[in-house]
């Protein structure tokens, strides 16, 4: 009894990955060899659901694929032991399978994604661990979507799970106040999935896996578990409103077209309401949290059918909020932008001289790349050249810098 | 965040060197573990080993666009002998690594500290810009 396999089985699929983890390791007591398991099921199922059909109940299937491998697995080492010591197995018995998908708890995608978020972990472990364990992704597709080959991916996971083993946190949910503190962590993982896949999107990277939509698939998937937190609502609402504008920020070689210089009939107008609504919802609790803000601000620019029509005053106000809820030198810098775009460029610039005592950005490129517009704006074309050729020589993204030499080259030839 | 490191070490002439046969496997030895190591961290992209500069050919387009090819001159100072790239969390654990594979183990199984060169791989666009 099955069903055709269809577009919408991949995502049944990978939503199913972490339910069924989570029985796994429940009841073998081993999250890293469950996770194993579960890998190997998915990979059977990934090849075999499309050509036999998907089966009536998925979770049983793929529980009891991924059972057998943990009992295959737990044989094989029983008769290692055996042979090794030559001692009889002290009756140890394997765990029943039948009743194990009744071992289910609504809160199972929750302490998977709290143990693969784990501060102990660093973040491209948590990042690779995460989309795994929680995403139903396979090593291949993560080890591509990072450019970096199957081998190492494995290893990174791999070790990923020892960090956790050794750093003994349990399976179970953590309590409200471990959840409270380690969200930022969690959160963090998510928004770092988005914008390394927005990042990577750029490029002939066709056949490589989208980041970012399995970032937005993960955080609404989190969001239904943690419905009542305004973070996790305005993280989502920051993804779907800067991926709204996706279409419309390449142009026909593949290279950057910045907001202001966009196409905004290219927007989708589906991606911005739905952020809208829930910021909105979102703020209307209680605290306000830096991922709110920011969503704040994509949602004024979205607003805007022209760039003429662009609320900064609003965003200036929204930069002020962020500089006292979460100051850092990169909120000081688009602050100055937003107080340039209100006040004139002078005033920007004005601003941007207290970052250059900072070591945290005094030599970033940002800063340079910032001050070479503001410049520009002033009709000083000289120190707007030095300025994006500095901020160019300092970039470590291609396509930035391919945009920062042209703004420089476009000046020079003026 | 992507790194390359570079060892500009051999010189033109000069590419095999002529160590004691126990130095030489030892470091050899050296330099399979350091790629073991990366490997098992999570690390490493690739790394190659290049061959000797005798083999290494200077080549430009001529008129019609074919290949011209040229030997490469002894006079060159500096040849890149290898290069690795990881994948690591920050700059400095690059540095580590490159801290490493720089004191490789030489003749009489001193460590070389040769000079490896560290540079950014260029990214797709940073989010702030999208």
């Amino acid at each position: 009894m099955t069903k055709p396999w269809d577009k919408t089985s991949e995502h049944l699929l990978r939503d199913l990955a972490p339910q069924v983890l989570s029985a796994v390791a429940r009841r073998f007591r081993d999250f890293s060899a469950a996770e194993d398991a579960v890998q190997e099921a998915m990979i059977a199922a990934f090849t075999q659901w499309p050509e036999e059909g998907v089966p009536d109940n998925p979770r049983g299937w793929l529980i009891q694929v991924a059972s057998r491998r943990m009992t295959d697995q737990i044989r094989s080492e029983i008769a290692r032991r055996e042979r090794e010591t030559a001692v009889a197995a002290e009756g140890k018995s394997l765990p029943p399978t039948l009743d194990i998908e009744a071992d289910m708890d609504p809160d199972d995608t929750l302490i998977l994604l709290f143990m693969c978020c784990h501060p102990a972990l660093t973040p491209s472990s948590a990042i690779a661990l995460t989309l795994r364990a929680v995403g139903g992704l396979t090593t291949a597709e993560i080890a591509n979507a990072f450019l970096v080959p199957e081998a190492t991916m494995a290893q990174r996971i791999s070790r990923a799970k020892q960090t956790i083993k050794g750093s003994g946190v349990p399976f179970r949910l953590p309590s409200p106040h471990e959840r409270t503190e380690h969200l930022p962590a969690v959160l963090h993982v998510l928004y770092l999935i988005f914008s390394e896949g927005y990042a990577s999107s750029i490029g002939s990277h066709l056949q490589r896996l989208d980041l970012a939509r399995e970032a937005i698939r993960l955080t609404r998937n989190t969001k239904t578990l943690l419905a009542d937190n305004p973070e996790v609502a305005g993280l989502l609402a920051l993804m779907l409103l800067t991926d709204a504008r996706r279409a419309a920020r390449t142009g026909p070689n593949e290279e950057l077209i910045p907001l202001d210089k966009q196409d905004r009939t290219l927007w989708d107008r589906a991606e911005i309401s739905e952020g809208i609504a829930l910021l909105t919802a979102a703020l209307s609790k209680a605290s306000v949290g830096l991922y709110q803000l920011q969503a704040a601000i994509a949602a004024v620019h979205d607003e805007a059918e022209r760039v003429e029509d662009t609320e900064w005053p609003q965003i200036l106000a929204l930069y002020e909020l962020m500089k006292r809820v979460a100051p850092s030198p990169m909120v000081t810098l688009n602050h100055a932008i937003a107080a340039a775009m209100v006040h004139g460029p002078a005033k920007g610039l004005e601003l941007l001289r207290a970052l250059d005592k900072d070591p945290r950005i005094a030599s970033h490129y940002r800063l340079d790349a910032v001050r070479a517009h503001l410049f520009e704006k002033m009709g000083d074309h000289e120190a707007a050249i030095k300025h994006y050729r500095i901020a160019a020589a300092r970039t470590t993204s291609l396509p930035e810098r391919n945009y920062l030499i042209t703004q420089a080259a476009r000046l020079a030839g003026a | 965040m992507k790194y390359i490191l570079m060892m500009n070490t051999m010189r033109a002439g000069h590419g095999v060197p002529a160590w004691p046969q126990k130095d030489l496997q030892s470091h050899i030895a050296f330099m399979m573990g350091l790629n073991k190591e990366l490997r098992e961290s999570g690390e490493l992209v690739s790394a190659e080993g290049l061959s000797f500069p005798d083999q290494a050919k200077l080549v430009r387009a001529g008129k019609d666009g074919a290949p011209v090819t040229d030997g490469v001159f002894p006079e060159s100072k500096e040849f890149l002998a290898g290069y690795w790239i990881v994948d690591v969390d920050s700059p400095e654990r690059a540095y580590v690594i490159a801290a490493k594979a720089s004191a490789a183990p030489g003749p009489g199984g001193a460590p070389l500290n040769m000079p490896i060169e560290v540079r950014p791989i260029m990214s797709g666009p940073p989010p702030e810009m999208l």
